[in-house]
């Protein structure tokens, strides 16, 4: 589904990206984790384009997404994303959050497009705010509409990039559950999180960034069961300490 | 296709020089009444005594609400017959500068003194009452510790502001008064080459105050790094 | 002093004879506010786009829309008043030059008044939007691009919305500074409100009355545009957001 091959990526002599390949089969959960300034923000944002690279490629759903010639657009309606920051619209209220891509990228009725994007509220356990804005929602609820939203346009894999980082310990549960869900049911993931509960639980593989390299890219048990480099090592004692 | 002459340029350089002076002498003297009656009007308005809050108030969105042409045609029709007749001055005294300086004066501290509002108002609150605490009165509070800061954080928006007075300046052409622009208009006048003399003078504000904007910028830099 | 206040000069019937003085002054407060709408018209689409531009990713139109803003800044507004009215006309083709040089002088002052205050502003409208834009958090476009909005598309529902709300305020003050500039335009012999002023110094003796009526009348507009614009500055409020609930 998704395929990473040797990509780099650098700023002036700043590398940020080193020669990184991986790969997200169908129907997997892959976890992204690694110190900050490792790259793994960047990485998953090269997936959809958001980020450009120099070199290596990346193919989503056989198209490849360095190429000149992409419709990044085209590309990146259906690949899901969702951000550290929700990135809400706030002057929309929730159910035009959700359906105004659906109506001007995917060029659905505005029916369906409100149908489809109650349902998934409903989904995610918020169809009572319907009508309220973003900012008058908490910090757990807009990311679990930003979840929505991306599902609304019916992706054939979902980006999250540290979805639970800037919440609120007591809301980070309720995301996780939406993500958790959504992994049970079959959905390709790539995720960049710290959340070392959530990658237990539902991840098949876990990969470990470091200074802008793939350190470690192995199945979920392998990788907690005996980390193999040293870094990881240390920072799976850092994060599992509390 | 018009046939450009530039030939009445040259010769006229030392009269539009003074022009400029006049530009610039009316600049310098609303920059510096401006902040000093501007710094006293924002501490009224700051100030806890309400008529005095009051009148700083009034004063302040009243010469925002009129336009700059309105003051000055005040200050030229009207306010110079009234103090002729007020000091018994013989009819026809040039009171033309002065009135200006005046006009701009008084109408430039209300811009002066909202942007000095604001900047006293980014000192945090803490510092004044610090300087209570070591004994200073309102007034040694307010010179030795609020204003210096504020002054700091406000030097780029009062240069802008300095910048945007030399052009209101070019408007004492209602008076008839030989400024930069008055200078240009009249030689331009003079010698039918009136596109000439206005691209000129046109060139010539473009060139002062894309340098000092740029000036400015730069020191902004300076000071508030990133 | 031995000023005699006659406010009753307003209603004696003009030099003209075919209207009072007053209907003077509505004259010219009809033409400020034609002349300053139909210019923040123009303020507001140019301004919009250049903003728009100085953000844009190409350093060519980004490197244009900053020259423009620029030229329009560094030149008094009296100045670039002049050009339109004075310079411009001499410098177009000379059929067409001529043409405007024998249409109706009204109309020639008001259209290179209009055109005047127009650009002048929407270089100052243009500061605005982009500074609006370059406020809301980076991550906004990348949630639009996300979603396969294209970039332009982007702009238009995502960062635009938004941006424009956020500078109701000191699009407000510009929207003010429109109609205070107006009044540089009787220079050229546009006969709005301050130039009627004058004119009513001239004919009518009463120079008090007829500044204080003509200044009353600014302030009076000042008041009308602020109310608006608290309005519409409480209708576009975002709930949740900038003091909204």
């Amino acid at each position: 589904m998704i395929k990473i091959e040797n990509v780099s990526k650098n700023y002036g002599s700043f590398d940020v990206l080193k020669d990184c390949s991986t790969t997200v089969n169908k129907g997997e959960v892959v976890v992204v984790c690694g110190p900050s300034g490792s790259g793994k923000s960047t990485l998953i944002k090269c997936v959809n384009g958001l980020e450009p690279f120099q070199s290596g490629q990346i193919i989503v759903n056989g198209t490849s997404v360095g190429d000149p010639k992409t419709n990044l657009s085209k590309l990146r309606s259906h690949v899901g994303m969702v951000f550290q920051h929700f990135e809400l619209f706030p002057h929309m209220s929730i159910t035009e959050n959700l359906a105004i891509a659906q109506i001007k990228v995917l060029k659905r009725s505005k029916d369906e497009a409100m149908d489809k994007g109650l349902k998934l509220l409903d989904r995610v356990g918020l169809k009572a705010h319907a009508h309220k804005f973003p900012g008058q929602l908490s910090g757990g609820q807009q990311q679990r509409v930003a979840i929505a939203r991306a599902l609304a346009m019916d992706p054939i894999c979902m980006l999250f990039d540290e979805p639970t980082s800037a919440l609120d310990p007591e809301m980070i549960n309720e995301v996780l559950d939406v993500m958790t869900e959504l992994a049970q049911e079959g959905m390709t993931m790539m995720c960049v999180t710290h959340e070392m509960g959530f990658a237990k639980r539902v991840a098949h593989r876990v990969i470990f960034m470091d200074h802008g390299r793939i350190v470690e890219d192995d199945s979920k048990d392998a990788f907690f069961a005996n980390p193999r480099s040293e870094r990881a090592q240390q920072f799976l004692a850092k994060i599992l300490q509390h | 296709m018009y046939e450009f002459d530039w030939s009445s340029i040259p010769g006229s350089l030392p009269f539009l020089w003074d022009g400029m002076k006049i530009s610039l002498e009316i600049t310098l003297t609303a920059v510096i009444f401006g902040i000093v009656w501007g710094t006293l009007l924002a501490m009224m308005r700051l100030s806890s005594v309400k008529p005095l809050s009051l009148f700083a108030a009034g004063y302040v969105n009243f010469f925002r609400a009129v336009p700059l042409v309105m003051v000055l045609l005040w200050f030229f029709l009207i306010v110079p017959k009234f103090i002729e007749q007020l000091f018994n001055l013989p009819p026809g005294t040039d009171l033309r500068l002065t009135s200006a300086m005046i006009g701009f004066a008084l109408f430039e501290s209300a811009y002066y003194s909202e942007i000095i509002r604001a900047g006293i108002q980014s000192v945090p609150k803490g510092q004044m009452a610090a300087c209570y605490a070591l004994g200073m009165t309102y007034g040694q509070a307010m010179r030795l510790v609020v204003l210096p800061q504020a002054f700091r954080n406000m030097v780029p928006l009062l240069l802008t502001q300095a910048i945007i007075l030399f052009q209101d300046t070019s408007l004492v052409y209602v008076s008839a008064l030989a400024d930069f622009f008055g200078a240009a208009y009249k030689v331009g006048d003079r010698d039918g080459r009136l596109v000439e003399l206005l691209l000129f003078a046109g060139l010539v504000y473009f060139v002062i105050c894309f340098a000092a904007s740029t000036l400015v910028k730069r020191l902004q830099k300076k000071y508030h790094p990133a | 002093m031995g000023y005699q206040w006659n406010w009753g000069v307003f209603l004696q019937p003009s030099a003209a004879g075919d209207d009072t003085y007053l209907g003077w002054m509505f004259a010219g407060l009809k033409m400020t506010i034609a002349l300053s709408l139909s210019a923040w018209v123009i303020a507001l689409l140019l301004g919009a786009i250049v903003g728009v531009l100085r953000t844009a990713p190409n350093k060519v139109l980004a490197g244009l829309a900053t020259a423009y803003v620029e030229l329009f800044r560094n030149i008094p507004l009296l100045v670039q008043l002049f050009i339109w009215y004075f310079v411009l006309p001499e410098l177009l083709p000379k059929a067409l030059g001529d043409a405007f040089k024998q249409s109706n002088p009204v109309f020639q002052m008001f259209s290179a008044s209009m055109i005047c205050l127009g650009l002048f502003t929407s270089a100052r409208v243009a500061e605005q939007v982009r500074a609006g834009i370059n406020s809301l958090p980076k991550g906004q476009k990348n949630a639009g691009l996300a979603l396969g909005f294209t970039l332009p598309q982007t702009y238009r529902f995502v960062m635009l919305p938004m941006a424009f709300r956020l500078i109701v305020p000191p699009l407000t003050s510009e929207f003010l500074n429109i109609f205070k500039n107006s009044a540089v335009c009787s220079t050229i012999g546009l006969l709005e409100l301050a130039a009627q002023g004058r004119q009513l110094v001239d004919y009518t003796a009463q120079p008090y009355e007829s500044f204080i009526a003509v200044t009353v009348a600014y302030v009076v507009i000042n008041v009308i545009v602020m109310t608006l614009m608290k309005k519409l500055e409480d209708k576009v409020r975002v709930p949740g957001y900038m003091g909204g609930k």
